[in-house]
C-alpha cells in the first residue's frame, strides 16, 4: 500500500468482501513481496453479453503491477466493454451480464460475496468523456476522499491529487469555482486527479486523450509515466503511437463473425511486450492493424 | 487570367449564388400565421384580464384591506370579503405541500433511481401519467369516499384536513412525473463519475444525483401547486363551505378539523349570485387568486435560479 503524506485512508482497509475474509488477506500478503512483475488482474475465459448479444468472448489475459498495458482494436471490438468489466462499472447498464473470471490479486470480482463499491474504491476509473461533478473544483477531488472516510488534512490532498495530475498551477487560485467552468483538457486532468485522490491501487483509463490536444495529451502520458510508480495502469487507447510510446504490454483485440451470432464479437487477438506487438506480431491481423492497413 | 473585361468574374459568380433565391414566400405566410396563433391567444387573456380587473378594481379601491379581511357572505355584499378564503387557501396548499412534495418526491426517486425495468413497474409509471390526466371531479369523489367517509375518524368528516388531503392526491401525480423528468434528465455521466471513485447507490444519489434534479424538482413542485390553489371542483365535492363560515379566533387544530372555504369556492359561489354587487365581488376575488397563483410560480423561479447558482 502506497504511503501518502497527507494521511492515509483507514489502514488496514477491509477486504473487498463485505464481510472480511481471512483467505484473501493472506493470499494478498504474500503477493506483496514477489518483484515488480506482480500480476494484478488476472482474467480467466471471459465473455460478456449484452442482452442475448455477446460483445466479448473467452478473454485471457494477465495484467501486471505498476505496468501500463494498453487494451487497442478498431472501434466496436469491445475494448471500453473489456476495462469496465475490471471494476464492475458494467454492473450499471442494466442488461450486461459476464461470465468468466476477473481475478484481481486472486480474488475473483465477480464472487458473490465481493462488495462492487469496495472494488470500485481500490480501482478507479477516468471515462472516455470528461465527466466532472456540477460542483466546484475542490469539491470534485474531495467527495472520494470523503465517502472513504479519509480523515487526514484535506487541502494538502487536493493539492497533491491536482499536482500528479499536472493541473496544480492552472486552478490553485479558482478552487472555487465550477469545474464546469474548466477546459475539456482541463476537466480530463480534473478527473484524473479525482481518481488519484482517493488512492486506489490500479487505475482504468477509456481513451482518456481523445478529447485533448496534443500538449494536454503529453501532459496526460507524462501522467502516467509519474503515476506508474504507484498505480498500475490499464489504458484503451486509439492512437497507435501512443500506446507504443506509453505501455509495456499491449493487447489487440478485433471483431469477428461467429458461428451463433449475427453480429460481431469481440476476441483477443494478441497479448505481448508492446515493442513485440508493433515491431514483430504473431498474428497477422495485427500486423495489419498496427501497420495501418486494417480494413 | 488576364482579361477580365466583358467577362464575370469568380466573385460575381460566388455573389451570384450567395445572394440568393427570391423571398422565401411559403415560409412568410408560415411565419405570419405563427405570429397570428400568437396575438390570438394572448388578445383573449387580454381581454380576461381587462374584463376582471375593470370589474374588480372598483372594490379593491372604495373596500381596500377590508375586503382582503373581510368574511364570507353571500347576503351583505358591502361587508363580504375573501379573508376566510385566503386562509382556507393558504392552509390548503401547507397540507398539499406537506403531504404531496415528499410523498411524490420520494415516489419518484424510488421509480427512477431503484425500481428494476420489470413489466410491472412499467405498468406502474404508465399509470401515474394516466392519474395525472384524470379529472379533478374524479378525485373529488375519491377525496368523499375516502377522506371524509372512510378516514372520518381521522379526518373529522368536511375538514379542511380532508379537502388538502384531496389536494394533495390530486397533484401527487403531476409531483411524481415532473419529479421523475428531472432525475432522468441529470446525465448518465455523473452517476458513472460517483460510482467510479467508490460511492454506494445512495451516496451518489444524494451527493450528485438529487442537488443536479434538485432547480427542475423545485420547479415542477411549485407549478403544481398552481394547480392546487385553483382547483374548485374537488373541493365543493368533499365539502369546501359555500356560504357563511363561522369561524374567528380558532386554533390551528379547530382550523384543521373545522369547516373551512377556499378562493376558487367562494368566487364559484359569489359568480352564481345574480346581484350586480357579488359581481364585482367575484372579479376582486378573481384577481386576488390570481396574484396568488402567480407568487407561486414567481416563487418556483426564483427558487430555481437560486438553486441553480449555488455551486
Ligand atoms: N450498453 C450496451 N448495450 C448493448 N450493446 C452494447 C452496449 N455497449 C456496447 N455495446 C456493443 O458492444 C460492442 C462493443 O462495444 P464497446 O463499447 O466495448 O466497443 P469499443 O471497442 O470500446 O469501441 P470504441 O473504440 O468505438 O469505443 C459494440 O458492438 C457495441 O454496439
Ligand atoms: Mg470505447
Amino acid at each position: 500500500m502506497k504511503a501518502m503524506d497527507a494521511g492515509t485512508l483507514t489502514e488496514p482497509r477491509e477486504g473487498l468482501h463485505a464481510r472480511p475474509h481471512i483467505e484473501v488477506e493472506v493470499q494478498q500478503q504474500s503477493e506483496r513481496q514477489l518483484p515488480s512483475r506482480d500480476v494484478v488482474f488476472s482474467i480467466r475465459d471471459l465473455s460478456v453479453y449484452y442482452g442475448g448479444f455477446k460483445a466479448v468472448r473467452n478473454v485471457s489475459l494477465d495484467i501486471f503491477q505498476n505496468q501500463i498495458t494498453a487494451l487497442i482494436g478498431p472501434s466496436g471490438c469491445g475494448k471500453t466493454t473489456m476495462i469496465r468489466c475490471l471494476n464492475r462499472m458494467n454492473d450499471l447498464i442494466e442488461n450486461a451480464r459476464v461470465d468468466g473470471e476477473v481475478l484481481y490479486h486472486g480474488v475473483n470480482l465477480y464472487d458473490k460475496r465481493v462488495d462492487a463499491v469496495e472494488v470500485r474504491r481500490r480501482i478507479g476509473m477516468v471515462f472516455q468523456r470528461p465527466n466532472p461533478f456540477p460542483k466546484s473544483i475542490y469539491d470534485n477531488i474531495t467527495f472520494g476522499p470523503k465517502i472513504a472516510g479519509f480523515k487526514g488534512n484535506m487541502d494538502e490532498l487536493v493539492e497533491q491529487s491536482l499536482q500528479k495530475a499536472a493541473l496544480w498551477d492552472e486552478v490553485k487560485d479558482r478552487l472555487k469555482e465550477s469545474a464546469w467552468s474548466l477546459s475539456g483538457g482541463q476537466q480530463q486532468r480534473l478527473c484524473i486527479a479525482r481518481c488519484v485522490a482517493v488512492q486506489p491501487d490500479v487505475i482504468l483509463m477509456d481513451e482518456p486523450c481523445s478529447a485533448l490536444d496534443p500538449i494536454a495529451t503529453a501532459r496526460v502520458e507524462d501522467l502516467m509515466q509519474d503515476l506508474k510508480s504507484e498505480y498500475s495502469i490499464v489504458i484503451v487507447t486509439h492512437n497507435m503511437q501512443q500506446a507504443a510510446r506509453v505501455s509495456e504490454m499491449t493487447a489487440f483485440f478485433t471483431a469477428e463473425v461467429q458461428e451463433d451470432q449475427d453480429r460481431r464479437t469481440g476476441v483477443l487477438v494478441e497479448y505481448d511486450k508492446t515493442e513485440q506487438i508493433f515491431t514483430n506480431p504473431s498474428d497477422e491481423r495485427t500486423e495489419n492493424y498496427v501497420t495501418g492497413r486494417f480494413g | 487570367m488576364a482579361s477580365r473585361a466583358g467577362s464575370l468574374t469568380a466573385s460575381d459568380l460566388v455573389a451570384a449564388s450567395l445572394h440568393g433565391r427570391k423571398r422565401d414566400i411559403g415560409g412568410g405566410i408560415f411565419q405570419a400565421l405563427l405570429i397570428l396563433a400568437l396575438f390570438v391567444s394572448l388578445l383573449v387573456l387580454l381581454v380576461l384580464l381587462y374584463d376582471v380587473i375593470s370589474g374588480g378594481i372598483s372594490v379593491f379601491s372604495e373596500r381596500g384591506a377590508d375586503f382582503l379581511r373581510g368574511r364570507l357572505s353571500i347576503v351583505t355584499a358591502a361587508t363580504a370579503g375573501v379573508g376566510q378564503g385566503i386562509f382556507g387557501t393558504l392552509l390548503l396548499t401547507v397540507i398539499v405541500v406537506l403531504v404531496a412534495f415528499p410523498l411524490g418526491i420520494a415516489a419518484a426517486i424510488y421509480l427512477e433511481e431503484f425500481a428494476e425495468d420489470t413489466r410491472f413497474n412499467r405498468f406502474i409509471n404508465v399509470n401515474i401519467r394516466n392519474l395525472a390526466g384524470v379529472p379533478s371531479i374524479v378525485y373529488g369523489l375519491l377525496g368523499l369516499a375516502i377522506f371524509v367517509k372512510l378516514l372520518a375518524e381521522f379526518t373529522g368528516g368536511r375538514t379542511a384536513l380532508a379537502g388538502g388531503l384531496t389536494l394533495a392526491v390530486l397533484v401527487l401525480p403531476i409531483v411524481i412525473i415532473t419529479s421523475a423528468e428531472a432525475l432522468r434528465a441529470v446525465p448518465h455521466s455523473i452517476r458513472e463519475a460517483g460510482y467510479g471513485v467508490g460511492a454506494t447507490r445512495w451516496e451518489v444519489i444524494r451527493s450528485h444525483v438529487l442537488p443536479s434534479a434538485a432547480p427542475g424538482i423545485l420547479t415542477g413542485t411549485v407549478l403544481s401547486l398552481s394547480r392546487a390553489i385553483g382547483e374548485t371542483a374537488p373541493l365543493l365535492l368533499v365539502g369546501a363551505v359555500t356560504g357563511f363560515l363561522a369561524s374567528g379566533g380558532a386554533s390551528l387544530y379547530e382550523q384543521l378539523y373545522g369547516g373551512y372555504t377556499a378562493l376558487p369556492v367562494v368566487i364559484f359561489r359569489w359568480a352564481s349570485l345574480p346581484s350586480q354587487d357579488f359581481r364585482a365581488l367575484t372579479s376582486a376575488a378573481i384577481i386576488v387568486l390570481l396574484a396568488l397563483t402567480l407568487t407561486a410560480n414567481a416563487l418556483a423561479i426564483i427558487l430555481r435560479n437560486r438553486y441553480e447558482r449555488k455551486w
